[in-house]
């Protein structure tokens, strides 16, 4: 269970910090998976959102960020999986069972709800589970003012009060009230996004800062527990992403709301997140705190792109980069392969620094017959191979009969926790070592594949 | 020849000579001969007059458009579509004072009519009848097709659905008048409404459009054929006519005129039926202004700017465009009924795909979603192609068979061709705000989302 050795890494990882995300989600994907056709968009994706926090999804372009967040909202309906939103406190773990079980699609209990949200269609998500999100291309409705704008999001509790628009034709005192009550609800998120001057101008008449900011505004209008945001500062500046960073740090303390959001900008990921889930894609590549995240070098090498000086202070990295750009791209921007032979530097390495689980045995030459291409194994580029070859894994069954410690440890001596399993190294050599082209002798190991 | 002005008017009177010429050439063996069946063959008859007023109109038209438009600098009349835009937009929408005013002017008109035109009084009070109806209609699709943006090309189906209720129900059913049958036949209408609206709502753009067309087709040929039940081509006739308050127009005993002591006129039922029409009118007018500033209607026009993000609040889509369907459907079954008391008489005939387009065209013309202009478009094309009529000056010049009428559809074109150049929003097509914070402020056409399938 990829998933699980993934989550146990993270908490490990931040505990420290204190964060509630275990503890307390609000919003649990679990085991998500989204084809279209043939294409995996999602990959078995596992994270939480804790309470009351601001958690960042992120990730290359076309990692799946925005797949998971019409997931969520109910806008596809995931292949596999199950998403969950919890109103009450803590996991409720028994109570998400119960209702997974049932069929049913929610369940209110007195000191909360739960909703299995894969089963609700999008309405009702933003209605009952109270998910309320905003759009990468901004979706306001340009032809109504800014004020009508918030107004359509109060529809529910407004079409409750007006009972079903019958006492709104007839003008009863109840619906007067509750419209009252709704216009001063708006104009009071019209003065938090400083739009109240501009209340009574159509929609589309705003400025493309002053749309994102009206959106967020109209979303919160629904008095959402949980707040999608698909890149809140894309196209903004400075300034304005500023003003956006101090809104949802507002959001998050004086309404309680948790927030995801999808967003590139670096500035306002690591200053604002709480937790931040990296995405490349379709799975997860990392999860837990900015400093973490900004540390860890799977996702550097993804994603953020490295520092030269810490390039040349450490080989590994040097040589996920290279591995991740190709050599010819890594030499053109500037970065130096490590001059000694990564095989050697890596074994002194291995020999120094302590990882998790076992070190995995190794030969000290290959078999008579040569070795194998272990870059046949996707996930091992040439790099890798030649750290392995460095260790003395030469051939297919030597990885197929790698155990769970020795998954662990290659793992975290290659710098990717998680990595192996997700990519399913151990099967993927057993395959190889199995097939009649290859001239080995002996399958790979039972065991090796009782980790999965 | 150095000066340019003798130059153009000699370049005009040119061209517009040739034009003459060609008219004269091509038009000689259509317009000026004539074979007519003689007894033993064809007689040859002569319309030199026809012939040379047509070469004349041609000359007259060519040099008039030669000397004030194709060679001029700023022709004349370029300023006309914008100040006609102008004009318009400062059109108020109903509100205020122009209410009032137009409804003043409505319920003072068939006393004007009386008054003014004894002789072709009952002609004028049913035209107006006529004019209310469509624009009722028009009123009852603008949220259909205005407010949630929903092209639906079917909408006389309703109408038919109200027409045929009310004439089924009075005639199998004693103690049913046209107050009984009224909102029977809106709920009847609204009901038909949902059922086609369930299956068909999921579909976007021109592909309701053409299920809305194939319903409003399905019930005009199932009223034709389901003979047993509608009577087919024969239609229903003997419908009643309303009452007031249980008094009937008819004369002697019992009758309106002789409650109250007036001498008994035909007319009395047609004003009346005219009050009953304004009143259905202004109900339809008063309801869509109410529903405009409730959540359901702010949720229809949410629906037309975005279906997605609507969802994205929560807005159960589905249910909201199938009241929307629904409310349309019930004002366009109110409509129908009262066409059928009026006509006493119902048949297939009345509700072909021509009236489906022609109450489109009123809410297009007039500027979607919005109702004064439906007011405007009714107006023009229904009042309009009746003033057609009138025209029999024409028939001196084009010969005793030319009926102006047969050209209204030629005539409809050529206004539609002419608001899509000018207005291709429609006549008022800027939006009023349902919610005012501080300031009214009218929002411009090139703001408003259209919806689905424009």
């Amino acid at each position: 269970m990829s998933a699980q050795v993934v989550t146990a890494e993270t908490s490990a990882a931040t505990s420290a910090t204190g964060a509630t995300w275990h503890s307390d989600p609000i919003l649990s994907v679990e085991h998500l998976t989204m084809r279209f056709g043939g294409l995996i968009a999602i990959n078995d994706l596992s994270f939480n959102v804790g309470r009351g926090e601001i958690t960042a999804l992120i990730g290359p372009n076309g990692a799946g960020k925005t797949t998971v967040f019409n997931c969520v909202t109910g806008f596809y309906k995931p292949t596999e999986g199950r998403i969950v939103m919890r109103h009450g406190p803590g996991r409720q773990q028994e109570l998400v069972d119960q209702l997974t079980m049932s069929g049913a699609k929610w369940r209110t209990t007195p000191d909360g709800s739960v909703f299995l949200l894969e089963r609700m269609p999008d309405f009702e998500i933003a209605k009952h589970a109270r998910v309320a999100r905003t759009f990468q291309n901004i979706r306001l409705f340009g032809g109504m003012t800014v004020l009508e704008n918030l107004l359509v999001a109060q529809h529910n509790p407004l079409m409750l009060a007006s009972a079903f628009t019958v006492g709104g034709i007839l003008h009863l005192p109840g619906f007067r009230k509750a419209e009252a009550e709704a216009i001063d609800k708006a104009v009071y998120w019209l003065e938090r996004v400083r739009l109240i001057d501009r209340a009574d101008d159509p929609a589309a008449d705003l400025p493309y800062g002053d749309q994102r900011r009206l959106e967020i505004a109209r979303a919160m209008c629904t008095d959402p527990h949980l707040l999608c945001l698909d890149e809140p500062a894309a196209g903004l500046n400075p300034r304005e992403s500023a003003d956006l960073n101090a809104l949802l740090q507002f959001i998050r303390k004086e309404h309680r709301t948790s927030v995801l959001l999808i967003e590139h900008d670096m500035g306002v990921v690591m200053e604002i997140s709480d937790h931040i889930v990296v995405l490349d894609y379709g799975v997860k590549i990392s999860d837990g705190d900015a400093d973490f995240v900004r540390t860890d070098p799977s996702v550097i090498a993804a994603y953020l792109g490295v520092e030269e000086e810490e390039i040349e202070d450490k080989p590994e990295v040097a040589s996920l980069v290279v591995e991740a750009l190709g050599e010819e791209a890594a030499v053109e921007a500037g970065i130096e392969t490590p001059a000694v032979d990564v095989g050697e530097a890596v074994a002194a390495m291995a020999e120094t620094g302590s990882h998790p689980g076992a070190k995995p045995a190794g030969l000290d030459a290959p078999r008579a017959g040569g070795a194998d291409d272990l870059t046949r194994i996707k996930g091992i580029g040439p790099v890798n191979a030649g750290k392995l070859n460095g260790l003395g894994i030469w051939h297919f069954e030597q990885i197929a009969a790698w155990k769970d410690e020795e998954v662990a440890w290659v793992g975290s001596y290659l710098s990717f926790p998680g990595r192996i399993e997700r990519e399913d190294w151990v099967g993927q050599a057993r395959a190889l070592a199995a097939k009649p082209g290859a001239p080995r002798k002996g399958k790979g190991n039972g065991k090796a594949g009782e980790g999965r | 020849m150095a000066n340019p002005a003798n130059n153009r008017v000699a370049d005009s009177v040119r061209d517009a000579f040739i034009a003459a010429l060609l008219v004269a050439v091509l038009g000689f063996f259509f317009l000026a001969l004539r074979t007519d069946i003689a007894p033993g063959g064809l007689a040859l008859s002569t319309r030199w007059g026809l012939w040379f007023a047509s070469i004349a109109i041609v000359f007259g038209v060519r040099l008039a458009l030669n000397l004030l438009v194709f060679n001029r600098d700023t022709p004349v009349g370029s300023g006309a579509g914008a100040g006609l835009a102008r004009a318009a937009a400062r059109l108020p929408d109903m509100s205020g004072w122009v209410n009032w005013a137009m409804l003043a002017a409505a319920v003072a008109l068939p006393f004007f009519i009386m008054t003014f035109f004894p002789g072709q009084q009952r002609q004028y009070i049913d035209l107006s009848i006529l004019i209310l109806t469509y624009v009722m209609l028009g009123w009852g699709l603008n949220i259909v097709v205005g407010l949630a943006g929903l092209l639906d090309l079917g909408y006389v189906a309703f109408y038919a659905l109200g027409a045929y209720s009310f004439a089924l129900l009075s005639t199998h059913f004693e103690f049913i008048g046209f107050w009984t049958a009224l909102p029977l036949a809106g709920i009847l209408a609204a009901f038909w409404g949902v059922i086609l609206g369930f299956p068909v709502l999921r579909l976007r753009g021109d592909y309701l459009a053409i299920v809305t067309l194939a319903f409003g087709e399905i019930i005009r040929v199932v009223l034709l054929n389901w003979y047993e039940f509608t009577g087919g081509p024969n239609g229903i006739s003997g419908i009643p006519k309303p009452t007031f308050f249980g008094l009937e127009f008819a004369r002697g005993e019992g009758g309106f005129a002789d409650y109250f002591g007036i001498p008994f006129s035909t007319i009395h039922r047609f004003v009346y039926l005219y009050f009953i029409i304004l009143i259905l009118a202004v109900v339809t007018h008063l309801v869509t202004m109410r529903l405009r500033r409730l959540p359901i209607g702010r949720a229809w026009e949410a629906l037309r700017e975005d279906e997605i993000a609507c969802r994205s609040l929560g807005i159960n889509t589905t249910n909201t465009k199938l009241t929307a369907f629904a409310i349309g459907a019930m004002f366009g079954g109110f409509a129908g009924s009262f066409f059928a008391t009026r006509q006493g008489f119902v048949s297939p005939e009345s509700f072909t795909f021509i009236e489906s387009a022609i109450i489109l065209a009123i809410v297009v013309l007039g500027g979607l979603g919005s109702q004064v202009g439906v007011v405007i478009a009714s107006i023009i094309m229904i009042g309009g192609m009746e003033m057609l009529r009138n025209l029999g000056f024409l028939s001196q010049i084009f010969g005793p068979d030319f009926d102006p009428v047969q050209y209204r559809m030629l005539i409809f074109g050529l206004a539609m061709v002419l608001i899509m150049v000018w207005k291709p929003r429609g006549l008022i097509a800027s939006r009023e705000p349902s919610v005012i914070y501080k300031q009214k402020k009218r929002i411009g056409a090139d703001m408003v989302a259209q919806g689905e399938g424009h």
